[in-house]
This record gives structure tokens, C-alpha cells and sequence, in this order.
């Protein structure tokens, strides 16, 4: 499968305000706009926006605590997350959810979520409620190395195997549980060889390839339409920052390994894949696209900015769905 | 009217409402025969021994537009779905500023009396009525399990029900026309002017039996039946109370930060029901040790009719 110019030069760009967006989350953080906790998906964006790619809009995905690369890739606005960041009535939930728990359902993004594997079952319930339906929509799953050593991993893939469920399972393999070395908690290092165990495809790919992951994904969600069920990919990447944006945190990576993997910068790739394998994208259009990347994470900024904080009373909204009636029902 | 059980009344409950709305689906590690027969074997999963995951697919799945139930079987199949019930089921709503609902239904038995001993027998219900954005439910008679069970499903929200183990073979009358009971309400089943017993689930039937011995003595117990622990029927229960001057509270749960705690408390908090009092609350309720396996270990430390009798007695004496 091939993808056009246009295709990885729209590719590109999100993977451009992924980053953006985080570079200036995470200033924004320790400038203390932004509350809690922020942790950055920097050098791990071919995964998102990869594998997004192979989706159509009513596709279903679930991220992590590391969500704003997932929301980005699945189309979510700018303005929103940015004005949730911030803590502000207009963000996308109205202030109550932050950066670990953006969501945006009419995109099928089911947010967010602060539990590591906490969300897995969740999106094999939307792969459940995709088989039940019918209509050959497919569901995601992205998680971490660290998530596939807990229970949920298991007890969904399993069920999604046995039942067939239009499921991808995305292992964001980025070699650390927060600060633990996958090293000192896996006894062999390939997540996806699992997959076997459960009787489904598992692949281990270059993450930080684009068309690697583009390619893998486009497989499985054909895979998962055509209701032949789920497949485990295992995307081996690196974040570029600490687990999370945190004042007098040591990050104890070694810096040489963290260099190693800037060398290996997903976006720099593609830009130069498209600067000379292709012609496709000259000095000055990258320098433009950025531009406009930059302004419109200002926007973002300015859209937050002009917000306004929620009510203090607005903490009692929405615990419940209002009271049920016929009208909702069905 | 049919005369049916507490269980039966449960499953029918289940299977109106599947007949009524084709989005209501059943997981559960054993699929109940009649209704894999009636609606087949897609719409009622037999599934893994994975609460956890269970849990879980059923925030997904409805939040994707279905309106699932699981029933976990016991309680104490719940705990190791902790995660999903506190952290994703009971928040997913409210964390996410109200996007899209929830409706999901979970089912698990509760209570003692079966010599099944500690880890099959308890009643941890106020343990779920501490997370905010669940409502449970917890009905005593068929009636309630069949009317509360469809308002259940029907509720847009996470709504987990506790069943009874002990009730199971009770049998009482029901409709057979469709009739849900609104949550929050609680009942009376038995009027009277003395005292003011609130009791739960099974312990409902020993208060009956309790105000039954009372009446021989001349004392008029009102038997007040929660049936809803969230949203809790404040406003019932304290007019019981003012009514009568007195405030009994039978439990199968330990006392500690429990059902009864919070009963008291919503009837001492309130200043003309406090007023109203004539004697300090007495709560009836299991001791606070795991159940144990051997009848007379269990036996004694359930709250019986003898032990409400005797709780009302002591505040009866204790008039002022």
C-alpha cells in the first residue's frame, strides 16, 4: 500500500503538532498554567499518528496517560485540549479530566486514562459493541510495555481472541514502565510474542518508522473487519522526556541511550524521506508548515486563556446522567 | 399477579427488558440457560473467569451505545474488578465532563446464612456506597427485584444491584404486567408507632418476624425497607423516625462505616428528627469478624429476629 505525497506530508504535520502541542504543554506546566501532571509523548508520535491513519472517523480508540498524541492523531481539537490543560470550562471535559483524561467520544476517542492497562477492556468493550452492531467498525487499543504485564492485557486479548472481536492491540513498547527498565521486568523483551499464546497475529516493528507502523496497522484493522479478530503490534519506541513533566524528578535514563533514540527521530525521518526520496517537501514548506503548526498551539493558548475557569458548584455537575426518560432510551 | 421467587424474579425481570430493547446484552462466567435459548448466544456471552475485564467491557460497551449487565455472581467476585468499578465505571462519566452515558447494569449476590464461610459470605455494600457515581440497589422481595431490576436497566448510569443469597427461594407476588419502582424510594412494608426498625435486604423479613413478636408485647414496630442505598431515601426514614421517637437499624453487614452507619447518621443529622428522638439508635447488625464456616460461628455472629427484638427492647427501656 502506498501512500501519496499529500497523505504523508498531512501525516507529518500531525506528528509536528503532537509535538508542538507538548513542547508547549510541558512549558506551560512549569510555568504553572497547567496543573498535576503532564507526561509527554515526544518521540513516540509515528505510533499515534500512524496507526490513526489506518482508521476511518467512527473507529473507536483508547489511550493512556500519555494521551495527547492519540487524541491529536484521531482529529481532536486543539482549542479543547488545550483549554482542558488549562483547567477551563470550554475544555473538552469542562475542566474536571485534565491532561490524563482527555476524551472525545464523537471522534471515538474514549479517552485517556490514568490506570496503566486500566483502559484495554474498556476498548474491547467497543470492539464487543462493534461485533454486536456490525457495521464493520473497529476498535484500538494503544498501551504501554508496562501495561502488558498487568492483568487487563491478558483477560482482554484472550477475550477478544476467543471471541473475534474487530480489536488492534498497540503496544507502545518505549523500554520503560515510568522510570523501571523493561529490562528488569520482562524476561523476553518482545511484547508482541505473546500474541501466540492467545492464537492471533503479534508483529514487532521499527515504532518510530511511520510506514512500518502505517503498514502494520493497516493489516490488522483489515484483519479486524473482515471479522478474522484481533492482532498485538509491538511498536519498539522512545520518549524523548521524563515519564512526566515533574520538578526535581531525576530522569535516570542514560543519556547516551536517550540521544541514541533522537537519532532516531520519527518526524525527522519522514521529513527527510520526503525531502529526498521524493522531492515532496522543500526547506520552506516544512519551515511554513511549522509555522502554522506554532500558530495554531498560540490559538490554542489563546483560546484556553479566554476560557473561563468553571464554577466552583459546577464540581456537582455530571455525576450522574440526567434522570432517564423514554426519549433517551433505545 | 404470579406467585414467583426472588431469583425468578430477577431473571424475568432480565428478560422483559432484553425483549424490549434489542441493546441490552448479559456477560456473565456462567450464561443462564433460558436466556441463551430466547436470545442466543451472542446477546448472553459465557465468558471468561475475568471479572476485571468484564467490568470493563461493559464501560466500553456502553459507552458505544449498548446498554450492558454483568452479573459478577457473588460479591466477592467483584474485588478483583475493583479497578474498573472504582477507577473507570464509577468516575468515566463525571471525569470526562458528561460526553456520552453509561448505562450499565451489575448484578452480585451479597449476604450469609449458606455456610459457605468467609469468602462466599458478606455484605460489602457500603464499601461500593463510598464511590461516588454508582447507585445501589439492594431489594428484599420479589416484588422490588423485578420493578428495581428494570429501572436498573433502564437507568442511564452504573447501577450495581446486590441480591440477597438468603432470598433466593422466597416467593411473593408480582405483576405481570411491566412496573419498575423508581430508585431512592424506599418502602414500608410493615406501619406501626413505637419504633422505627430499618431493615436491609433479608434482615427485612426478621424485622417483619420481630414486629410480629413486639406486636404480642404491645409494641408497634414500623419495618422501613430502604430497598435503594444510593440515592438512600433520607426523607422517608426520617419521618418514620419522627413519627415514632425511636430508630432500630438491622444490617447483615458489620457495623463499621456501614449501611447503618450512614442510616443514623442521615436520621441524627437532621434537627427535628434529632428531636424527635426518645432514645440513643441502636444498631443490629453482624459483628465485625469474616464470617466463619461451622452453623454455630455463623449463626452467632448474624443478626437475627431474636437480636432486633432484643435491640428493640433496649430502646424501648431506654425512653426518655
Amino acid at each position: 500500500m502506498s501512500l501519496s505525497p499529500e497523505q504523508q506530508r498531512d501525516m507529518l504535520r500531525q506528528m509536528q503538532t503532537i509535538r508542538r502541542f507538548e513542547e508547549r504543554a510541558s512549558d506551560d506546566f512549569h510555568n504553572g498554567s497547567i496543573y498535576g501532571v503532564v507526561h509527554c509523548y515526544i518521540g513516540e508520535e509515528a505510533v499515534a499518528v500512524g496507526v490513526c491513519a489506518a482508521l476511518n472517523r467512527d473507529d473507536q480508540i483508547i489511550s493512556t496517560h500519555r494521551g495527547h498524541g492519540h487524541c491529536i492523531a484521531k482529529g481532536a481539537d486543539l482549542n479543547r485540549m488545550m483549554a482542558e490543560l488549562y483547567g477551563r470550562e470550554a475544555g473538552y471535559c469542562k475542566g474536571k479530566g485534565g491532561s490524563m483524561h482527555i476524551a472525545d467520544f464523537g471522534i471515538g476517542m474514549l479517552g485517556a486514562n490514568g490506570i496503566v492497562a486500566g483502559g484495554i477492556p474498556i476498548v474491547t468493550g467497543a470492539g464487543l459493541a462493534a461485533q454486536l452492531e456490525g457495521k464493520g467498525r473497529v476498535a484500538v487499543s494503544f498501551f504501554g510495555d508496562g501495561a502488558s504485564n498487568a492483568g487487563p492485557f491478558h483477560e482482554s486479548i484472550n477475550i477478544a481472541a476467543a471471541w473475534k472481536l474487530p480489536m488492534v492491540y498497540v503496544c507502545e513498547n518505549n523500554l520503560y514502565a515510568a522510570q523501571t527498565p523493561a529490562t528488569q521486568t520482562l524476561a523476553y523483551q518482545d511484547v508482541a510474542a505473546r500474541a501466540a499464546g492467545y492464537g492471533i497475529p503479534g508483529v514487532v516493528i521499527d515504532g518510530n518508522d511511520i510506514f512500518a507502523v502505517h503498514e502494520a496497522a493497516t493489516e490488522a484493522v483489515a484483519r479486524a473487519r473482515a471479522g478474522d479478530g484481533p492482532t498485538l503490534i509491538e511498536c519498539k519506541t522512545y520518549r524523548w522526556r521524563a515519564h512526566t513533566e515533574r520538578v526535581n524528578q531525576p530522569d535516570y535514563r542514560p543519556p547516551a541511550e536517550i540521544e541514541e533514540w533522537k537519532q532516531k527521530d520519527p518526524i525527522d525521518r519522514l521529513v527527510q524521506h520526503l525531502k529526498q526520496q521524493q522531492g515532496q517537501l522543500s526547506d520552506e514548506e516544512w519551515q511554513t508548515m511549522d509555522d502554522e503548526i506554532l500558530q495554531e498551539i498560540e490559538a490554542s493558548v489563546a483560546f484556553a486563556q479566554a476560557s473561563p475557569f468553571p464554577p466552583p458548584e459546577a464540581a456537582l455537575d455530571d455525576l450522574f446522567a440526567a434522570e432517564n426518560t423514554e426519549a433517551h432510551h433505545g | 399477579m404470579a406467585e414467583i421467587s426472588y431469583a425468578q424474579a430477577g431473571m424475568d425481570a432480565v428478560a422483559e427488558e432484553m425483549r424490549r430493547d434489542p441493546k441490552v446484552f448479559h456477560l456473565s462466567t456462567e450464561a443462564p440457560r433460558p436466556l441463551v435459548e430466547e436470545f442466543g448466544a451472542s446477546r448472553v456471552r459465557a465468558t471468561p473467569i475475568a471479572e476485571g475485564a468484564l467490568t470493563g467491557i461493559a464501560v466500553g460497551a456502553a459507552g458505544s451505545g449498548f446498554r450492558p449487565i454483568v452479573n459478577w455472581s457473588s460479591v466477592t467476585f467483584s474485588f478483583v474488578a475493583m479497578d474498573q468499578i472504582v477507577n473507570q465505571a464509577a468516575k468515566i462519566h463525571y471525569m470526562f465532563g458528561g460526553q456520552v452515558k453509561f448505562p450499565i447494569l451489575y448484578r452480585a449476590s451479597v449476604g450469609g446464612g449458606t455456610r459457605r464461610a468467609a469468602q462466599h459470605s458478606q455484605s460489602p455494600y457500603s464499601m461500593f456506597m463510598n464511590v461516588a457515581g454508582l447507585k445501589i440497589l439492594l431489594p428484599s422481595t420479589p416484588y422490588d427485584m423485578k420493578g428495581m431490576l428494570k429501572t436498573a436497566i433502564r437507568d442511564d448510569n452504573p447501577v450495581i444491584l446486590f441480591e440477597s443469597g438468603r432470598l433466593n427461594n422466597l416467593k411473593g407476588d408480582v405483576p405481570e404486567d411491566d412496573y419498575t419502582i423508581p430508585l431512592g424510594k424506599a418502602d414500608i412494608k410493615r406501619e406501626g408507632s413505637d419504633v422505627t426498625i430499618v431493615a436491609l435486604a433479608w434482615l427485612v423479613h426478621e424485622a417483619l418476624a420481630a414486629a410480629e413478636t413486639l406486636a404480642g408485647d404491645g409494641i408497634s414496630a414500623e419495618v422501613v425497607d430502604p430497598r435503594s442505598l444510593v440515592p438512600m431515601d433520607a426523607a422517608t426514614i426520617r419521618a418514620s423516625v419522627r413519627k415514632t421517637g425511636r430508630l432500630v437499624i438491622a444490617d447483615e453487614a458489620g457495623p463499621t462505616a456501614g449501611a447503618a452507619a450512614e442510616i443514623s447518621a442521615l436520621a441524627t443529622e437532621d434537627a427535628d428528627t434529632f428531636a424527635a428522638l426518645k432514645a440513643p439508635v441502636e444498631r443490629v447488625c453482624a459483628l465485625q469478624v469474616p464470617i466463619p464456616y461451622s452453623p454455630g460461628l455463623e449463626d452467632h455472629v448474624f443478626p437475627d429476629r431474636n437480636k432486633i427484638v432484643a435491640g428493640v427492647r433496649k430502646v424501648m427501656a431506654a425512653g426518655r
